[in-house]
Parts: structure tokens; C-alpha cells; sequence
């Protein structure tokens, strides 16, 4: 057991950062500056982060999920305003069907309540919608065996939503086009650890989110003054930033474990620990924001003020592939409880 | 960065694993009943013998010389195994392996790490519990010794120790913090008096209050230099902030691990709340782990432990407060002829945002040392 960052980890970690502190929106204002999230856009597609879990010559990806989520962190942090979650997922549902990686933009389509991908059929939300995208379905095979075959649904328009950094679509998704030579269905298995991979990259926008907030609300509480001191240097609100600390650092150690079991566990334990990270850096994200929001006062209530951009997207990554309800169920589930079982359940 | 164990981890593991099959005392949880704190001392002494305890500290004073990873790999085997959990001294080995002479480190480390001997911290006072260093207690020189009056209270282990590790003022005319000393003190003379003092939780094996009357401790018995009193104590403080010092991270484990398999032998009984506090306790419980984990790993670097210790305090302490309210609502308040264990793990608990330097202290100290806030 060594859970240290590689080199190479550290060094992905660094350029993450850089990219995305250069290029992320250091204002509200500044998520109207498309210019500046073009730039954004063409450096992460320079980077070849997109293709982190396309196939290598044997199938497997490029990289492990720890690398997904040292990326997801960064980009969080420096609430980087474009497409990696999305896109990433895509290209991990190509992969596992075994097919040609997309040659435009291409995201996912989660059912309305973004607790699951969603099926040729369904209502859907295509995530990570900044316009002139497509988002892949999942569709039900009957060959023996089951599984899922892939089909992608146009996005044209930029959505909108919680999130002011990443905008999701209501899609129509009946007329889904099927996805070219796929080779086999994709299985039970393979979904459950796509399901983990997600959820281990929405831990890590959480910590990177949490870690943002944190680093304005502290710079602004030694700036700001009453009663002719610093507001930091009151207990009560030392308090709150502590306790904002401690969320934040039990979260960067759950989520780091829950990106190492994607590809290292089986798949049940795999969501296992993704769900217990997923409810436990949910909760600490809201916390955080919710802190950053207060120690901010009157500003912290107004549009222009960046708290609320990192509580909205807490609120988004919190809700990606179940939100605290739904993980706890998984977290009862892998502890072998059946938490239907009981005489008045509420656990939704 | 890889959470998996090496191939020696993986022996080491198997052949913990095998020896607890046989040697497993089957005591109930921890700090729940006296008799827990009665068979305790022979848990540690076969624990070390069989080279499963002490591992991290060196060699030369009674350690196994080994990285400290494996700790977690005990702590982990302990929890599955249902076996008590490690014993909680290593703050002291700390304290005196930082600060010690040579001599006190050959003389004393040995019998704390393998158990042959029983220490007691002397800390706190009635008057000095957060501000400790307005401790009262004095040790005055005469001769080649020191004479001891005072009251120390909430002192862990004072009814089982045999040697108490005594903070006391050496000095009256310097500032507060600069005038104390540390003192390895035999507990069995008439002068000195203890009272066991009994738990919110029933038990009375577990701490007291020791009034020193004219008690005396040889000079050679102090550790550290005179007037080294406040940083060692603060090197203490900082490791008994640490889950992975105390083994609690595995204690934790254990109590999730028996709540789980009692709500498992009859899911229908227990409600969606009682399942939820669960849920809380096995997600909470899990990132203490790896949170460890993190911190050890961090170490290999040569990182030494700093302010993040009360960081770390505060996530054990929300832990354990968590695991104790799962306790309390899957397990159920005793009534006449129940169990108790439960109440007791819950009753118990809160205690740990108190004991090591309350939350509030901690607090103050992630926020002015990590956060870098001015103090008020």
C-alpha cells in the first residue's frame, strides 16, 4: 500500500491545475466570455485528456480512473467551464461496445433525475450540452445474454440548468441513430464499473469544487473587516472554515479510493466504495459551498459573487449518477442489507 | 498510487490472519464494560509477542522496525476478525522517542511497547483541562530528586498503570508554558493516591483523578531537558490526534462490522432511519480507513505530522460520534436485561470530542495553522 501520487500523476495533476486556473472563469462575468472558453475547450482537447479512457492496441484504456479523477479535481477547482465528464464517459461506453471512438463532440444521456444512463425510449438530460454535440442512449439488446448496444442522439443547442459551468439538455431521445460496428454488447458488469467510474469522477469534482470554494471564502475572510478586524479572526467564523477543512480532507481521501476501485476491485465492490465516497463528499461539498456562501454575508447572496457558482456545481455532480439516497441504498446493498426491507422504508 | 497490498504486506496479512484464528480473545467492544480493561493487558502482551504490535517503532527500543503501513494492515485484520483493537500507547512512545535522552529511551520504551508495563498520562488538572498549561501541579527539587504535590483528573489508565507519564512546574517565576517538566513516576508509593472515577457509561477501569501528597520521583526520571515540559506535551497531543496512533480507525470498523451483521440476521426489524445511521457509519467508518491510509503514505515522503493532526482529530472524533449513533439506533438502549453494550459504544463516544484537546481547540487550530487566519 503506497497511495501517493506517481510522478507522472503529480505532473498531470500540475498541467490540470495550470490549464485550468489560466483559462477557468475568475468572475461570473467571465462565463459569458465564449472566447475565453474556446481557448478553454482547445487546451483540453490539446491535452488528450478526452481520450483518457479510449482503448489502447488490447482494448484497455490509456490511462487508469486515477488519472480521470486527478483531472476531474483540477478542473473543478478552477470551475473550468467544459466538456470532460461527459465525454469521458462517452468514450468509455464506446469502448467497453467495442466501437470506433466518436469523431465530433460526444457526451452522455442520463434519465431526467441524472441518477442513470437513460435507454432509447427515455426522457433524457444529454450533460456536458455546450451546443453541436450528441449524447449516446443505451439500448437493450435481446441476443442471448442481454446487454446494451449504443445509439447517439443529436444536441444541438447549448442547455442550461443548475450548473453554470457545464449546461445539460432536455434531449428527445425515440429517434436515437444506432452507433456503427459495435462489436459486442456491452454487459451488466461493464455498466456497473462505468457506473463506478462516473461516480469516482463526480467525487473528484466535488473535492476540487469543495477545495475552490475554500481557497476564495479564506482569502476573502482575511480581507474583509468589521469591527475593525478581520472577520477570519473571529472564533465563530474560524469554526465554520475549519470544519469546511475537514470535510474537504475526508472527501479527498474517499474519492482517491474510490478512483483507484474502478479498475482495481471487482465491479460490485468497485460501486461499493464509489457510493460511500459519492455520499460522503455530496455532503461535505454542500456544506463547504453552503459555508462559502456565509462567510461571504451579503455578497456571498448576490449573482456576482463565485460562491454560488461552486454550490451549483456541487449540486449537478451530486446528482450524476445517484445522489446521497441513492448511494447509501448502494452503500446497504454492498454491506449485503436489504434496505427495501424494511418496515417503513424512506431511503429514496 | 496503489491501495493493494505489496507481496510482503500480502504474507504478513495472511499470517496475521491465521494467528487470530487462534488467538482472538472474543473480548466486546472496546471501553464498554471493566472487564474489557482487565483482560486488555494480556491482549497487548500477546499482540506484541507475536510481532503484530509495535511494529513502526524502531527496533533497538522493543519496535519491529517496520514502515508503519503495516499498522493499517492490523488495524484492518483486527476489525474483520472481530479481535480488540490495537493498544493505544503509541503517543506515548512518541512523546518519549522524540524528546527522551538515550538513557530514558532504553530504560523506559521497552516495557510500554511490549506491555510489560503500564503508563498513565498525567495531564490534565481541575483548574487546567483546554488550558493545560496553567497546571498547577508542583515537582520541587531536593536533592537528586523531586517533590511532587498536586491533583491530576481524567488521567487514561491511572487505575491499571504502574508508572505515570506526569506533566508538572519546575519552574514558578517563568512564564506558564516555559516552566514545565516531564517525569516517569512510580504510581505505587503511599503518597500518591487514586481514585478511579466512574464513566457516563458505567465503566470505572478506564480513568481517575491521582493526587500526589508528597509523592518522589528520582531527577533521572525526568524526560526531556527542564522546562522541555510544553513541546513535549504538544508532541504527545499531536500523535494522540492521530487515528493511525491509536488504532481507532480499526476499532471503528469493528463496531460497523457487528452493527451490519446484527441488522443483517433480521433487515424487517429495523426501519429506514436505523438503516440510514448505518449507512452513515459504514461510509464514515470507510474514508477514516483510507483517509489513514493517505496520511501513512504521505509519511514515506519523510512529511512529518504537523497541524493536519487536527484535522485528523476531527474527522476520528466525527467518525466514532457517528458509528455511535448508528450504535445507539440499530443497536437500542438497554433496558432491564438488555444488552448495554450498544448504549455504552454510544455513551462512550462522546468522549472523543473532548479527550486529546476538545473539537473547539481543534478547530482553532486548523484555522490559524492550516487556513493561516490571525487569532483573536
Amino acid at each position: 500500500m503506497d497511495v501517493r501520487l506517481s510522478p507522472e500523476q503529480h505532473q498531470l495533476r500540475d498541467s490540470a491545475a495550470q490549464i485550468a486556473e489560466r483559462l477557468g472563469p475568475k468572475a461570473v462575468g467571465q462565463l459569458e466570455d465564449r472566447e475565453r472558453a474556446a481557448k478553454l475547450e482547445a487546451a483540453v482537447a490539446e491535452s488528450g485528456w478526452l481520450e483518457l479512457r479510449t482503448p489502447d492496441e488490447e482494448g484497455e484504456p490509456w490511462a487508469d480512473a486515477v488519472a480521470v479523477a486527478i483531472v476531474a479535481e483540477q478542473l473543478a477547482r478552477g470551475r473550468a467551464d467544459v466538456g470532460f465528464f461527459g465525454p469521458t464517459l462517452a468514450a468509455e461506453l464506446r469502448r467497453l461496445a467495442g466501437a470506433p471512438q466518436a469523431t465530433t463532440t460526444e457526451t452522455v444521456a442520463l434519465l431526467p433525475d441524472l441518477s442513470a444512463p437513460a435507454s432509447l425510449g427515455d426522457d433524457a438530460v444529454a450533460i456536458d450540452a455546450f451546443g453541436e454535440t450528441s449524447a449516446l442512449v443505451l439500448v437493450p439488446t435481446s441476443v442471448s445474454g442481454g446487454g446494451w448496444a449504443l445509439a447517439t442522439v443529436a444536441v444541438p443547442e447549448r442547455g442550461g440548468g443548475v450548473d453554470l459551468t457545464r449546461p445539460a439538455a432536455w434531449i428527445e431521445t425515440a429517434s436515437g441513430a444506432p452507433v456503427p460496428d459495435q462489436a459486442r454488447p456491452i454487459t451488466e458488469q461493464e455498466l456497473t464499473r462505468w457506473t463506478a467510474l462516473g461516480l469516482s469522477m463526480a467525487c473528484a469534482d466535488l473535492v476540487g469544487n469543495m477545495q475552490g470554494a475554500l481557497d476564495l471564502t479564506g482569502e476573502y475572510a482575511k480581507q474583509r473587516q468589521q469591527y475593525g478586524k478581520s472577520i477570519g479572526s473571529f472564533q465563530a467564523v474560524q469554526h465554520l472554515l475549519a470544519d469546511a477543512v475537514v470535510h474537504l480532507e475526508g472527501s479527498r481521501s474517499a474519492a482517491l479510493h474510490a478512483a483507484w476501485s474502478v479498475d482495481a476491485l471487482d465491479p460490485a465492490d468497485a460501486l461499493g466504495h464509489a457510493a460511500a465516497a459519492k455520499a460522503y463528499c455530496a455532503r461535505g461539498a454542500r456544506i463547504v459551498c453552503e459555508t462559502a456562501i456565509q462567510v461571504h454575508g451579503g455578497i456571498g447572496n448576490t449573482w456576482d459573487c463565485l460562491a454560488h457558482v461552486h454550490l451549483r456545481r456541487a449540486l449537478l455532480s451530486t446528482k450524476v449518477l445517484g445522489g446521497i439516497g441513492p448511494s447509501l441504498t448502494r452503500v446497504l446493498e454492498h454491506a449485503g442489507i436489504d434496505p427495501k426491507k424494511a418496515a417503513a422504508d424512506g431511503l429514496r | 498510487m496503489d491501495f493493494a497490498d505489496s507481496a510482503d504486506e500480502r504474507d504478513f496479512r495472511l499470517r496475521l490472519r491465521a494467528w487470530l484464528d487462534d488467538n482472538n480473545p472474543r473480548l466486546g467492544p472496546s471501553s464498554t464494560t471493566d472487564e474489557y480493561w482487565e483482560a486488555q493487558p494480556a491482549w497487548h502482551r500477546s499482540l506484541y509477542q507475536a510481532g503484530f504490535f509495535g511494529l513502526s517503532w524502531p527496533k533497538e527500543y522493543g519496535g519491529y522496525g517496520m514502515p508503519s503501513v503495516y499498522d493499517v494492515i492490523v488495524d484492518e485484520e483486527l476489525a474483520d476478525a472481530g479481535a480488540p483493537p490495537r493498544p493505544s500507547v503509541g503517543y506515548l512512545v512518541q512523546g518519549i522517542l522524540h524528546h527522551g535522552s538515550e538513557e530514558t529511551k532504553t530504560r523506559f520504551l521497552p516495557g510500554i511497547i511490549n506491555g510489560q508495563d503500564r503508563w498513565c498520562q498525567g495531564f490534565s488538572e481541575p483548574d487546567a483541562g483546554s488550558d493545560l498549561a496553567s497546571l498547577r501541579t508542583r515537582a520541587m527539587a531536593e536533592g537528586d530528586e523531586y517533590v511532587i504535590n498536586g491533583h491530576k483528573i481524567w488521567t487514561s489508565y491511572s487505575d491499571l498503570a504502574e508508572w505515570c507519564f506526569l506533566l508538572a512546574r519546575t519552574d514558578p517565576e517563568v512564564p506558564k508554558h516555559k516552566g514545565l517538566s516531564v517525569f516517569a513516576v512510580r504510581m505505587d508509593q503511599p503518597q500518591i493516591e487514586q481514585r478511579p472515577l466512574k464513566m457516563m457509561n458505567g465503566i470505572t477501569r478506564e480513568f481517575g483523578e491521582v493526587v500526589f501528597d508528597g509523592a518522589r520521583v528520582p531527577a533521572k526520571n525526568m524526560i526531556g531537558a527542564p522546562g522541555e515540559g510544553w513541546p513535549l506535551a504538544m508532541t504527545i497531543v499531536s500523535h494522540e490526534r492521530e487515528p493511525h496512533e491509536l488504532g481507532y480507525a480499526g476499532r471503528y470498523q469493528k463496531t460497523v462490522k457487528e452493527l451490519v451483521r446484527i441488522v443483517k440476521e433480521n433487515p424487517s426489524k429495523y426501519d429506514a432511519e436505523q438503516k440510514r445511521d448505518l449507512a452513515w457509519a459504514i461510509v464514515e467508518a470507510d474514508m477514516l480507513q483510507r483517509h489513514v491510509c493517505r496520511r501513512l503514505s504521505d509519511r514515506l515522503d519523510g512529511i512529518q505530522h504537523g497541524p493536519e493532526g487536527s484535522v485528523d482529530k476531527l474527522l476520528m472524533t466525527w467518525t466514532e460520534q457517528t458509528v455511535g449513533h448508528a450504535a445507539l439506533t440499530t443497536g437500542g438502549c438497554a433496558h432491564d436485561g438488555g444488552d448495554p453494550t450498544w448504549l455504552n459504544t454510544y455513551l462512550y463516544s462522546r468522549a472523543q470530542s473532548v479527550m486529546g484537546g476538545t473539537s473547539q481547540v481543534q478547530r482553532n487550530l486548523v484555522a490559524q495553522r492550516i487556513l493561516g487566519l490571525p487569532a483573536s
